[in-house]
């Protein structure tokens, strides 16, 4: 499967940017506006769908493979729950260590902000290993 | 605001049953996105535009991998015949169906009526949560700084999922193994 035609594959390219940008945003923005770390995390694996279902399989796994996708799952995972142990030992589990800063700042509310990025870390990379092994598995009579 | 819901409600049961009783596999697909695009709608009249997003965002992934997956399969579904033994099974599921629904009506009226939650602890987080956490979103606060030993909850409950699917789904090592297998 090397993709399909050039039209699809020239506006997938104009619009990945944007929805990876938006993607970003959603995650980042998480305690400002409706959205945040699941729903961001959504969007950004649906943009690099995008780039699997337009340039094929074997081109999108030279930038992102399923052992890479597993590892920023991981990440994601481990940082979450680093937020949570370094709460543990500076008082409770899941203690909201950070400075709260003002409101309506971007860096403020403590530990949410940072815990926002590590789901939308977690969730864009696992949404993309499940559909990248789904689309890439064959049976062994196909083999 | 009623009316709407109801109607939307009412949209997304006759898709749903379209979708159950069509033979096209394709239709039935389309039939689950409508329903899904329904639910997200009624969430945002509801006033959860989080649940709205996250909806909207995984309906669609969704959807692409129920396509991907017709497109590659091309099953053909079989008509299903009524057949006289169809008719115990069909009167016993209606009599518990109708049992269900006298209980789950008397259970509906005990229920807090609707915008008016009995637990007290959620009015404590509509008034302690700005200053608490310092976060205008009050669903994130809460499920990122009162319940966030929830959401970690999730988050393992998805490593856990994507873990198993990878493990199941991996094609090295897989093959070479059947080959070398002397019983196949």
């Amino acid at each position: 499967m090397s993709g399909m035609t050039l039209i699809v594959k020239t506006i997938a390219r104009l619009v990945v940017g944007f929805i990876i940008v938006f993607g970003c945003c959603v995650v980042l923005h998480g305690h400002l506006s409706p959205g945040g770390g699941f729903a961001g995390g959504a969007m950004l694996a649906c943009g690099f769908v995008l780039v699997l279902l337009a340039y094929g399989r074997t081109e999108t796994r030279r930038i992102i493979s399923e052992n890479r996708a597993a590892t920023w799952d991981s990440l994601g995972a481990f940082a979450f729950l680093s937020i949570a142990l370094v709460g543990y030992f500076s008082g409770a589990f899941f203690r909201n260590f950070l400075p709260l800063g003002r409101q309506f700042q971007l860096i403020s509310s403590g530990t949410v902000m940072w815990s926002n990025v590590a789901i939308g870390i977690k969730v864009g990379a696992c949404l993309f290993a499940a559909y990248l092994v789904l689309a890439g598995f064959r049976t062994a009579e196909d083999m | 605001m009623i009316a709407l819901l109801i109607i939307l409600l009412a949209f997304m049961i006759i898709g749903s049953l379209i979708a159950i009783e069509t033979r096209d596999l394709l239709s039935s697909v389309i039939c689950v996105g409508a329903v899904g695009m329904g639910l997200s709608v009624v969430f945002l009249l509801l006033g959860a535009p989080d649940l709205a997003i996250v909806q909207v965002a995984v309906e669609v992934l969704s959807l692409i991998i129920l396509l991907r997956v017709i497109v590659i399969r091309e099953d053909v579904t079989i008509a299903h015949r009524f057949r006289h033994e169809d008719v115990f099974a069909t009167s016993a599921a209606l009599v518990f169906f109708g049992i269900f629904l006298v209980f789950a009506w008397r259970t509906f009226q005990q229920l807090p009526a609707f915008g008016q939650p009995s637990l007290a602890v959620s009015g404590n987080y509509l008034a302690h949560g700005l200053s608490d956490v310092n976060s205008p979103n009050i669903v994130t606060s809460i499920l990122l700084d009162y319940r966030a030993y929830d959401t970690l909850g999730e988050a393992t409950v998805i490593f856990t999922a994507i873990i198993g699917a990878l493990a199941i789904l991996r094609t090295t090592g897989r093959i070479s193994d059947e080959r070398h297998d002397p019983d196949r």
